[in-house]
């Protein structure tokens, strides 16, 4: 049995401009230990998800139209709140993409990271800070008593993800979703921060979801990936198989769109996939992505493709799925 | 922390005697004082006896010396008035302002931060929109009417509060309450939108990531940040209350500093003036000066950059 499943989720906002279809009809699993990518250019509803699973939406706008998000046998839209709280940051945790907005301000590293000891484990103040001393080692943080004392402001781009990873592999939690962990960060920051990852996935077997805009890390980190556009998954394989071959044109575009060396990331990609995201209050009646698809027929504009399976566990939701 | 307090306390001193050169100056900025302060129709030698008793023959630096001495030893001269030393009239005047002002202010912010961050909390509900409704009233209620109904009701009709005076806790509560009635709504207000900001924000997402309670994510991880700009606008706030308190303090019979300086200011008492002018001034700085420290306190970018500063 997966560690998490994620099984037809729906999760729209009620917007002044009518209902915003973030989510819509979301299949996807993560096996234990696994690292599970996310991909998909912005506004396609990656985050979305991801907050679904931990029911941290702003609840209104945001409401579940429908699905289900397994874990542990029970369905996570179900459980009670205080069932959810113990669930967060306990059993299943979540880092953001901006470490310097996701830290309070006015709290101490210290009181931040013992926090989560407290409210999860019910130790002592002289025990949490123990603690909190091991974890900000494991995750690499030079002088961790002294950290312990400072504020956010006073912690570099990378320690404070770093701090923020700490603070998320607390409670050693079986899942953490790590939304952009690195976009807000610089290129060799990154690259450490995506290697202590990849360190603690196999120190503390925890799995990850790990969502980024970027096919070199999916390539570099997952084991299996989902490629989402406009709230819905287009193609979703293991890694070695997408790469092998595709059989989205939205995949094949953004594979493209992998900036190159010397390349502007944002320029590249708009001259790759022509056209924007569709708005997601007025939808398309057929394929979400055929106004801005090189291989649309007719057929495309008619019915919205299904999710289907190809060969072994790859999936797509295209008409001409394969077609080059 | 300590060292923040000596720059902070620094800056104060040199706030003060920048506003000892001002109310000095403050007097002769209309002209010749001596003018002033005698009916128009005075004779020569008469406006010549009293330039001569009251120093202002002596050369501008040797003046305000003497003027500085006198604020240091608190000796600021004898109201023309009443002919006592005027710092003995302000210093009688300044405990009844400040218990006034303190106690308006307890009652506004003991009323409106609970409500402000509950209508933020519950925000768009029934307890939102009548609490917002309240403030409403409050801010546009002009207080001397609300003071004169309040004692028509507690006073007059149901005889439970005296009308004026000041002594007891009875005597303080229809004043103060009038007084803090206004800032309660303008508190309330400000209250609830940072704390509804403060809500929207990525650590107050964290929080809740990490599996806290509501009332720590609320009452601690976003109430804390909160507390800055009221703090801060509570001690601007203050100051008013200190000085511009005139029409309750004359509705309540209320002995404080605000009736002091306007009878002063009709009597043309410019001693008297000067040195109510000097000391609300100076309380304004001291109150900034604890707000600060309490900013200190509450965002510790501010103390710690300033440490940084220091080494
Ligand atoms: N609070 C909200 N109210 C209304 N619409 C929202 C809200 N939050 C998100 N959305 C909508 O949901 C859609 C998906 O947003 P989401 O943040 O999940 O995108 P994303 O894939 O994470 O993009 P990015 O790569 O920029 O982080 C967006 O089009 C956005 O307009
Ligand atoms: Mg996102």
């Amino acid at each position: 049995m997966p560690l998490l499943e994620v099984d037809g989720l729906r999760t729209y906002f009620r917007t002044p401009a009518g209902l915003a279809k973030a989510v819509d009809d979301v299949s996807l699993d993560v096996e234990e230990g696994e690292i599970r990518a996310i991909v998909g250019e912005s506004g396609c509803g990656k985050s979305v998800l991801s907050l679904s699973i931990l029911r941290l939406l702003p609840q209104p706008p945001a409401f579940h139209a429908g699905g289900e998000i397994r874990f542990g046998g029970r369905d996570l839209l179900k459980v009670s709140q205080s069932e959810i709280r113990h669930i967060r940051g306990n059993e299943i945790s979540m880092i953001f993409q901006e470490p310097m907005s996701a830290l309070n301000p006015v709290f101490t590293i210290g009181h931040q990271l013992t926090e989560v000891y407290r409210v999860h484990r019910g130790v002592d103040a002289r025990s949490a800070r123990r603690q909190a001393v091991e974890m900000l080692t494991l995750v690499g943080v030079p002088a961790p008593e002294a950290r312990l004392r400072e504020y956010p402001f006073q912690l570099s781009g990378g320690m404070r993800q770093r701090v923020m990873i700490a603070m998320a592999l607390a409670c050693r939690p079986k899942l953490l979703i790590a939304d952009e962990p690195t976009t807000a960060l610089d290129v060799t920051i990154q690259a450490q921060i995506l290697d202590l990852m990849r360190d603690l996935r196999e120190s503390l077997g925890t799995a990850i979801i790990l969502i980024t805009h970027d096919l070199g890390v999916v390539a570099e980190m997952a084991d299996r990936v989902s490629v989402m556009y406009a709230g819905r998954v287009a193609e979703s394989a293991e890694v070695e198989a997408l790469f092998d071959r595709t059989l989205h044109p939205y995949t094949r575009g953004l594979m493209h769109a992998v900036p190159s060396m010397a390349g502007d990331r944002a320029q590249s990609r708009l001259t790759e996939i022509g056209g924007v995201v569709p708005n997601l209050t007025d939808l398309p009646e057929g394929c979400r992505f055929e106004p801005r698809c090189p291989l649309a027929v007719a057929y495309c504009r008619k019915k919205e493709p299904p999710l289907e399976t190809y060969e072994g566990a790859h999936m797509a939701a295209c008409w001409r799925a394969g077609d080059a | 922390m300590a060292r923040f307090f000596l720059r902070r306390l620094r800056h104060t001193v040199f706030v003060l005697f920048a506003i000892s050169l001002i109310s000095f100056f403050f007097i002769h900025l209309s002209g010749d004082p001596v003018m002033l302060m005698l009916p128009a129709d005075a004779s020569a030698e008469q406006i010549e006896a009293m330039r001569e008793r009251l120093g202002f023959d002596d050369p501008l630096h040797v003046q305000y010396l003497r003027f500085l001495g006198g604020v240091l030893t608190g000796d600021l001269g004898n109201s023309l008035y009443y002919h006592v030393p005027v710092m003995e009239l302000v210093l009688d005047r300044l405990p009844a302002s400040l218990e006034l002002a303190l106690a308006a202010m307890a009652v506004a912010l003991l009323v409106a931060i609970p409500v402000g961050v509950l209508s933020a909390v519950k925000r768009g509900s029934l307890i939102d929109f009548g609490s917002m409704l309240g403030a409403l009233f409050g801010l546009s209620m002009p207080h001397f009417w609300l003071g004169i109904m309040m004692m028509l009701l507690f006073s007059v009709t149901l005889g439970w509060l005296p009308t004026s005076g000041r002594g007891t806790l009875a005597h303080l509560v229809m004043p103060a309450t009038a007084l803090g009635v206004s800032l309660m709504a303008m508190f309330a207000r400000l209250t609830r939108s940072v704390m509804l900001e403060v809500l929207s924000l990525d650590y107050v997402r964290t929080a809740r990531a990490k599996g806290l309670s509501e009332a720590l994510v609320i009452g601690q991880h976003a109430f804390k940040n909160a507390l800055i700009p009221i703090v801060t606008v509570a001690g601007m706030e203050f100051g008013f209350l200190l000085g511009g308190t005139v029409v309750i303090e004359t509705v309540f019979g209320w002995p404080g500093l605000g009736r002091l300086v306007v009878e002063a200011i009709f009597n043309r008492d410019y001693p008297l003036v000067q040195a109510s002018v000097l000391v609300l001034a100076m309380i304004f700085v001291l109150v900034n000066l604890a707000v600060d420290l309490i900013y200190g306190c509450l965002d510790p970018q501010i103390r710690v950059f300033d440490e940084g500063e220091m080494k």
